[in-house]
């Protein structure tokens, strides 16, 4: 990640010997990694097995690839790991600081790669539906990141996103099953995710409740309230009127011209609409953040709330609409879980995104880009499990189902750096 | 940013002022969310019921009667409320520390796990050894669960809020893992679970009959009075009497050893705590361990008491309804135990509300749910009845993330 003068504070404050560790950590685990890998793939896999990734027509066309690359499976991975290890005896030796987050990132991209040439040693998998399947998992994880950050720079914590996103789904889904308009299900989640982030903002900002506190309450209303719809209103209205639901899922669009490059075509130009406003809100979010009025008070008032209010900005009402509006942004999170991958509202069928996202929030220091690098690190283990759940090898597949989560640990456990919020999160601002 | 929970300084009043005091938000709050929850009910009433005020009162009616109308109902209100006496306590002490526990859940799990692999696995030991040995199997495994955010938040402030979530979900895929395909399936059984305890793991009954050895995999489970009498065939197991010591012991070392005075100094300010010579790293790895270990002992009650093994899917939502206890109780341990019958009362009793008035018994989760926010936010409670707000009614918990 770059460091940018945006950064909310640029001094240095982990001493550093923390530093030297955090490198030597970093390359042990990459050793350990590396090692791990190669001797488990060694024993398990047939040495005469290959690996095929298959790179498909663009434009979707049943028949022959555009290329197959046979890769011999036990060769590969001994070669992509001995690099990672030896690049990983080179980080703990020479504490390259700039290159940790780098090297933690690769560690755990190539990690991944490695699983999937293990699983599909003897048989193919298409790489580019790979791709494109981590992009549209990162969204949920990016778009709650984003609401996240947009909360923390303006000094209020919201661990209540989760919650938000559950909410927006069930009652988007509602709306969408009732006026048979999935976009009218979309707005409908939006305006539910501004609704329940002011319940947030009512109580952390203006009554000053411990905002995590309030973020669990939050968490605590959406999985009873959604499950009380679900069961009085969801079911029964599906059973009654099954055949008579019209609206559906929000279906691919492809950018015209554009989503015919190889590759690079079905990867980012061929979506599923919240997905194109994901990757729009990012660089919007961005450049709102660091080149706008807004932005500036926005981190003044996460910073030094008091300096702020010295020249004049009203805190606690840019912190109450803040944490609203970022709640549009949490409310489209929700609507993607229940109106765009698929159509249908399940109990608590948010599974712990929200938390990632603010993990992934952490890991790129509170800035738009880097939260979208994090939520692709955590999409690809998503993507990695569900697409080699077909396939049968060595590992059970809840094991595979732990990778996010354990991915979300190993960051968060400061491998990349001791991550350092706005100053003033979590405080509730008192005049005076 | 802390404020100190029943700082040692504060001025001293009768108790029974200080009861008062005390309890009366959390009971305006959970009078509060009962009347919202009335209004929920009239509008949703069903119309072949009668009028919506007969709908109101009936919900409620049987709410009460499922929870308390009889022996039975008693019984298995205490039953449910087991629990949550342990998993409450669990994230209120870790509270007292200054952290928020939310993964009560996986190390939950974690203790229903330990507690059962030794119940059945270790064979031919007298209760007398096997039985503890068994709890505290279940106790150590939720412990160690517990521990691992509470290192990792000293040594590089990952916050416990986002890790303990993600060892739930860890937990929980790797209680899967070993119950549907893995060592600790039992092989003979078509369902999806470990085999069953040995009869000498388990918590017994206080009173009732010999459970049938035919439902229990050739276990002979005996209750501690034996009676075939109906009336007297209760759930009630020792696990209840192990919550009631656990809160008593909470009590002593949170308020009668040194141990528990530098938990609740590093809770209140971890800088003063510092500068007096206290490990914070020790006290958060302390606090965590016995705070996952309540949660695992919860598991554990659970496990060694009602179920006698372990299915899939265990449990769920006792993570979470932990936390809305602690907060009712504002992280008292003795009133832990009133607001965990409280809602084991609420759990008890929903089911017979269903079936009397129409209503479906997730109402009661959206009940629970309102009495937290008001509960949490007192404020708003202070507003609605005009009260009055002493500095000791405070109850800031938590630190951001980078602290």
């Amino acid at each position: 990640m770059q460091q940018t003068l945006s950064q909310p504070q640029t001094t240095v404050t982990a001493s550093t010997r923390g530093n030297v560790t955090r490198a030597r950590i970093a390359g042990a685990l990459g050793v350990i990694i590396a090692i791990g890998l190669i001797a488990v793939v060694v024993s398990r896999v047939d040495p005469g097995k290959v690996s095929t990734l298959t790179i498909p027509q663009p434009g979707g066309q049943i028949g022959q690839p555009l290329a197959r690359i046979p890769l011999p499976t036990v060769p590969t991975v001994i070669v992509i790991q001995t690099l990672l290890g030896l690049a990983g005896i080179y980080i703990a030796i020479r504490q390259p600081l700039r290159w940790i987050v780098l090297y933690v990132s690769a560690l755990i991209g190539l990690a991944f790669f490695t699983i999937l040439l293990w699983a599909v040693a003897g048989s193919s998998v298409d790489l580019v539906d790979v791709l494109a399947r981590v992009v549209r998992l990162a969204t949920p994880i990016t778009l709650g990141a984003l609401a996240g950050l947009i909360c923390e720079r303006s000094g209020v914590v919201n661990i209540g996103i989760e919650g938000t996103m559950l909410f927006s789904a069930c009652i988007g889904y509602i709306a969408a099953i009732l006026t048979g308009y999935t976009w009218l299900g979309v707005a409908a989640a939006m305006l539910t995710g501004s609704v329940v982030s002011a319940l947030h903002a009512v109580l952390s900002v203006n009554f000053k409740v411990d905002q995590i506190i309030s973020g669990t309450v939050i968490n605590l209303l959406a999985v009873g309230t959604t499950g009380y719809l679900r069961g009085a209103f969801i079911v029964p209205y599906e059973q009654r009127s099954g055949a008579e639901i019209v609206a559906q899922a929000l279906g691919r669009q492809q950018i015209p011209g554009l989503w015919r490059i190889p590759i690079l075509g079905p990867v980012l130009f061929s979506h599923p609409p919240i997905t194109y406003l994901m990757l729009i809100l990012v660089f919007v979010v961005n450049l709102m953040l660091f080149r706008t009025v807004w932005g500036l008070r926005t981190r003044a008032v996460g910073e030094q709330p008091k300096a702020a209010d010295t020249v004049g900005i009203n805190v606690n009402r840019l912190r109450f609409w803040n944490v609203v509006g970022s709640g549009l942004i949490s409310g489209l999170a929700g609507a993607w879980f229940s109106l765009e991958s698929t159509f249908r509202f399940d109990d608590v069928m948010t599974n712990g995104r929200g938390f990632i996202a603010l993990a992934a929030m952490i890991f790129g220091k509170w800035t738009p880009l880097g939260a979208f690098g994090g939520a692709l690190l955590f999409s690809s283990a998503d993507a990695l499990q569900i697409k080699i759940q077909g396939f049968n090898f060595g590992l059970p597949r809840q094991f595979l189902q732990m990778l996010p989560y354990i991915v979300t640990l190993i960051v968060l456990a400061g491998i990349i750096g001791r991550a350092r919020p706005p100053a003033a999160v979590g405080k509730p601002y008192e005049k005076g | 940013m802390a404020v100190p929970i029943n700082a040692p300084l504060a001025p001293r009043r009768s108790w029974a002022i200080s009861l008062v005091r005390g309890a009366l938000v959390p009971l305006l709050a959970i009078v509060i969310a009962l009347v919202i929850g009335a209004v929920i009910i009239w509008f949703s009433a069903p119309a072949n019921r009668g009028t919506r005020l007969e709908v109101v009162l009936a919900a409620y009616r049987g709410l009460f009667m499922g929870a308390l109308g009889s022996r039975g109902a008693i019984a298995n209100t205490l039953v449910e409320a087991t629990p949550y006496i342990l998993a409450g306590l669990a994230v209120a002490f870790a509270f007292k520390c200054g952290l928020f526990n939310i993964g009560a859940e996986g190390q939950l799990f974690m203790g229903a796990l330990g507690s059962v692999t030794v119940g059945f696995a270790v064979t031919g030991l007298p209760m007398i050894i096997h039985l503890p040995l068994a709890l505290l199997a279940g106790a150590l495994a939720g412990g160690l669960w517990g521990a691992i955010p509470g290192y990792l938040r000293a040594k590089t402030g990952a916050h416990e809020v986002i890790t303990t979530i993600m060892l739930n979900f860890i937990a929980f895929r790797l209680m899967d893992y070993l119950i549907v395909s893995g060592p600790l399936r039992d092989p003979t059984a078509s369902l999806q679970r470990t085999p069953f305890i040995q009869a000498s793991a388990a918590l017994p009954r206080f009173i009732g009959p010999v459970e049938s050895p035919g439902l229990t995999g050739g276990q002979t489970y005996r209750p501690l009075i034996v009676t075939s009498d109906p009336a007297w065939n209760l759930r009630l197991h020792l696990g209840f009497l192990i919550a009631l010591l656990a809160v008593w012991f909470i009590w002593w070392l949170l308020n009668r050893t040194t141990t528990g005075f530098e938990i609740r100094t590093v809770g209140a300010n971890p800088e003063a705590a510092r500068y007096a010579g206290m490990s914070i790293t020790k006290n958060f790895v302390l606090a965590m361990f016995v705070s996952g270990a309540l949660a695992g002992l919860a598991g554990t009650g659970q496990a060694l008491g009602l179920e006698r093994n372990i299915k899939s899917l265990f449990s769920s939502g006792y993570g979470f309804d932990s936390i809305a206890i602690a907060l009712l109780a504002k992280s008292n341990p003795i009133a832990i135990i009133p607001a965990s019958i409280f809602w084991g009362a609420l759990n008890n009793g929903k089911g017979m509300m269903q079936a009397q008035a129409g209503i479906s018994s997730d109402l009661i989760r959206i009940v629970q749910a309102l009495a937290i926010i008001f509960v949490a936010a007192d404020q708003i409670v202070r507003w609605i009845f005009r009260l009055r707000q002493s500095e000791s009614d405070r109850m800031i918990f938590s630190r951001g993330w980078g602290k």
